[in-house]
């Protein structure tokens, strides 16, 4: 299908690029996952504003321990190295994953956020590396943990005149230990179950639990996750009641892989 | 709603078009430049049919908004005559029956050659992982791996013998 008509606007800057969100536009920027919306008609704004060609939209820089990445930087720029060390390594492997090349070279790490899609990686991912999520609105900068970032289904905690402008992640040691698994039945497809987990020396282990049609779950203290996944995924997963039996299976399955790559007994 | 200027380079020809902001780009190429080699199939990302090569990489033209590609270098299947690469790919997707209907062979063949130049050390379940993102109806895929396998191949050999 075609999308219902629409306005196009392309900020110079930021301030313009509020000013239009206060007067109602959708942000946009790789489009790949409101393009579908657009197309399938079930997104109908007034009026998109065009975010890719702001400044710092995309980007990567290091300073004291923490990595900003723009909202605008593509999951093939991840894919293809943009984040240094043990970080970047880890990042690169999610981002291989998301969808097809074809999409990573326009789809963006803060685009895939701030939409909020449960089944998307980064909604899962980003909580369980301990981002931070970079907010501008008309009162500047906010600073949200991603942990609780998400909402609802296509919910964020961005206030309506709010644009995600960065995320904000803490640089990993090399001996950073990590899982990740996701469930596609075919390569590049929506995620049915992803789960990941982050261990760091001498801290509790992060696990999230995710892509099942609800707001990720993030447990901050996995331990008990990682002493025994079966037990403790099955109680875990009490708190998404309205699963099927085979999807309880696979997100099960999901916690206990991470539990096992991240080779924390 | 009023149109929107753009220029754009399309195959190497500067390009001023004038394009509903809802105008996709596969149908700004089909219908406003009469370029008919790009498909569009699912139109919504996902068959691949529509791949063209946007500021030299691989991308969907059924979910990127013409406006959005003002400025940008576009590259459609017409556009890779004199390119080595697809000559070579074209060659392999006919010899090893890669193709019936032809349909998803534009994107096919821009998506494949983002692979032959991207991943040059690709072995076979790379190529399928990569792949995964164009949808052929027809061939059931063995021809289309078979066809990319073997000219990532005939590369190496040709690099080794340097």
């Amino acid at each position: 299908m075609k999308p219902a008509p629409f306005a196009y606007a392309r900020p110079k800057d930021w301030s313009e690029a509020l000013n239009l969100l206060a007067a109602g536009a959708r942000p946009g920027a790789g489009t790949q996952s409101l393009g579908p919306l657009l197309n399938l008609r079930l997104a109908q704004p007034d009026t998109i504003a065009d975010l890719r060609h702001l400044p710092d939209y995309a980007g990567v820089a290091t300073a004291d321990g923490v990595v900003r990445i723009g909202a605008g930087t593509t999951h093939a720029a991840i894919e293809d190295g943009a984040v240094p060390g043990r970080l970047g390594e880890i990042m690169a492997g999610v981002a291989r994953r998301i969808a097809y090349r074809p999409v990573r070279n326009r789809g963006t790490i803060g685009g895939s956020l701030a939409h909020a899609d449960p089944a998307a990686d980064w909604v899962a991912v980003l909580p369980a590396l301990g981002a931070t999520a970079i907010a501008l609105g008309p009162r500047g900068e906010r600073r949200l943990p991603t942990a609780g970032f998400v909402t609802g289904i296509f919910e964020t905690a961005l206030a309506a005149d709010e644009l995600l402008r960065a995320v904000e992640l803490p640089v990993l040691p090399a001996s950073a230990r990590w899982g990740h698994w996701k469930f596609c039945r075919k390569v590049g497809e929506f995620s049915k179950a992803t789960a990941c987990v982050l261990a760091l020396p001498g801290q509790a282990p992060r696990a999230v639990l995710a892509a099942l049609d609800a707001p990720p779950l993030v447990i901050e203290d996995a331990r008990a996750l990682m002493a025994d996944p079966a037990a403790e995924a099955a109680r875990l997963l009490d708190s998404f009641p309205g699963l099927t039996a085979w999807r309880r299976a696979i997100a099960g399955a999901a916690l206990r892989h991470v539990v096992e790559q991240a080779g924390v007994a | 709603m009023s149109k929107i200027a753009i220029s754009l380079t399309v195959n190497g020809t500067p390009e001023q078009v004038l394009a509903e902001p809802r105008e996709q780009l596969a149908d700004l190429l089909r219908g406003g430049l009469l370029l008919t080699g790009t498909h569009v199939g699912c139109e919504h990302g996902v068959c691949g049919a529509c791949t063209v090569e946007i500021d030299g990489v691989p991308a969907r033209s059924c979910i990127t908004h013409a406006g959005s590609c003002d400025g940008a270098v576009i590259r459609t299947i017409e556009g890779f005559g004199e390119d080595a690469v697809m000559a070579a790919l074209r060659e392999a997707f006919a010899h090893e029956h890669a193709l019936q209907c032809g349909y998803c062979t534009p994107g096919m063949l821009v998506a494949a050659r983002d692979v032959v130049l991207r991943l040059p050390d690709a072995d076979e379940p790379r190529v399928r992982e990569e792949m995964a993102g164009n949808l052929c109806r027809c061939t059931g895929y063995r021809g289309i791996v078979r066809a990319v396998l073997s000219v990532l191949a005939s590369r190496r050999r040709a690099k080794a013998a340097e």
